[in-house]
């Protein structure tokens, strides 16, 4: 049996250590060991995008990366994005939107869309949809949350 | 997931050691994004997981003049299509490499395990082959070099003997008028498998209207992706014409065994590869600066 292995990483900012075996995903680790619930597992495998979060600025599924991988680096998650003072743009958006029904690809489409007004904070609706390619929504249709993420990048 | 020890070796001289000491029972962990879903699904076992991202040669894409395009084999989607040489110089690449998977997907996975998991309908596969891309394998005595066409022997397998693994795809500087394409048809506009992949590259004379040379590749129309080079010997020499391209797409057709599966019929594929090469070539004419003789 692989022994457990320890890990230090920035989650949201802030430094964290934790012990995981090395064949645990980081949404497994986020979910089971940190208590961070908001990145879901929808398909497991790479599809819905369901479980986003930002690596090292760059936006990955986390069912498809290693927990032991993030050693030394760091990590953003939903949890991450809203500030004490208030919520994020997006997140405020998407409420007046309603882009979103039962709420379960909604941690993930938020992080999409951070990570793509983070690097272009003026995307076209082509680039918005482009972006949001791979993440799914069994609900909303896409139409409205598309539209709160060009509003959010309008604020 | 299958329980597996995991190590992140410094230099590819330690992969290999550590791949030795495991009797085939290790994989190589790049970006992940099959061989995670792999290892869960049980498709792949592993006693040891070697991630190679932590090895900087391993994971750089570098450009030289003389010597052309290095592509370390975890080098990302992602860092491929950002860099300006890549850009410049393999237009073929970039339209391949940009259609595989998302952004999240883009940000991990490599090239080099596009390659390595052998799929007939790789996006990256045929654009590869049509710029002349070899594999630099390296094993614990000896280091060889494989040209993109002879890398895939059937679905999922690679020509790499056990205790091999992939350090770098090098790629040539195209020469003169030079210019290369990728397409590839999928129902629906992203985040799809190839029904059908054709790519294409073409060297023009100086007055970009007769063919110095050729290359066509196919993806998803037999067990792995081909190299045409019927087709592409047959436009050496030639008028850059329509018709020529059309008999250069019809020679290209002629190699493909397409099977009917849920992507699409034998068919309706066999249609498409005639199609798509010949916009293929078209788009690598027109990038290559000729256009066709009226
Ligand atoms: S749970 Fe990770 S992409 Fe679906
Ligand atoms: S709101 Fe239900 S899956 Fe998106």
């Amino acid at each position: 049996m692989p022994s457990k292995t320890h890990v230090t990483a920035t989650i949201n900012g802030e430094e964290v250590e934790f012990l995981c075996e090395p064949h645990q995903s980081l949404l497994e680790v986020l979910r089971e060991t940190l208590g961070l619930m908001g990145a879901k597992e929808g398909c497991n495998n790479g599809n819905c995008g369901s479980c986003n979060v930002i690596l090292e600025g760059r936006l990955v599924n986390s069912c498809l990366v290693l927990a032991v991988e993030i050693q030394g680096k760091s990590v953003t998650t939903i949890e991450g994005i809203a500030t004490p003072e208030g919520l994020h743009p997006l997140q405020q958006k998407f409420i007046e939107h309603a882009a979103l029904q039962c709420g379960y690809c909604t941690p993930g489409f938020i992080v999409a869309a951070k990570a793509l007004l983070d690097q272009n904070p003026n995307p076209s609706e082509h680039e918005v949809r482009e972006w949001l390619a791979g993440n799914l929504c069994r609900c909303t249709g896409y139409d409205r949350i598309v539209k709160a993420v060009l509003d959010a990048a309008d604020s | 997931m299958q329980s597996f020890d995991y190590a992140t070796p410094k230099s590819a001289e330690e992969v290999a050691t550590l791949l030795a000491g495991k009797n085939g029972e290790a994989q190589i962990l790049a970006g992940g994004t099959d061989l995670l879903v792999q290892l869960r699904e049980g498709r792949r076992q592993a006693k040891l997981v070697i991630d190679i991202k932590n090895i900087p040669e391993l994971t750089q894409v570098t450009f030289d003049p003389q010597n052309g395009l290095r592509i370390g084999a975890a080098a990302s989607c992602f860092q491929i299509c950002s860099d300006p040489n890549v850009r410049q110089h393999y237009p073929g690449l970039v339209d391949a490499v940009r259609l595989i998977g998302g952004v999240q997907i883009q940000n991990r996975a490599s090239v080099g395990g596009n390659l390595c998991n052998a799929s007939p309908a790789a996006d990256s596969i045929p654009a590869l082959i049509v710029h002349e891309a070899v594999c630099h394998i390296t094993g614990s005595n000896e280091t060889r070099t494989l040209p993109v066409e002879e890398f895939c022997m059937a679905p999922g397998k690679n020509a790499m003997r056990p205790g091999e693994f992939l350090t770098s795809i090098g790629v040539p500087v195209p020469q003169g008028n030079f210019g290369a394409s990728y397409l590839r048809f999928i129902p629906r506009s992203e985040m799809d498998i190839a029904v059908v992949g054709a790519g294409a590259s073409v060297v023009l004379n100086a007055e970009g209207k007769q063919f110095v040379s050729a290359r066509i590749a196919l993806g998803a129309v037999a067990p792995t992706p081909l190299l045409a080079s019927d087709a592409g010997a047959f436009l050496a020499g030639k008028a850059v014409t329509r018709e020529n391209v059309r008999e250069a797409a019809h020679r290209a057709q002629a190699i493909a065994q397409p099977i009917t599966d849920l992507r699409g019929t034998a068919e309706h594929r066999r249609h498409l590869c005639a199609v798509l090469v010949e916009r293929a070539v078209g788009k690598a004419i027109e990038r290559a600066g000729g256009q066709y003789a009226q």
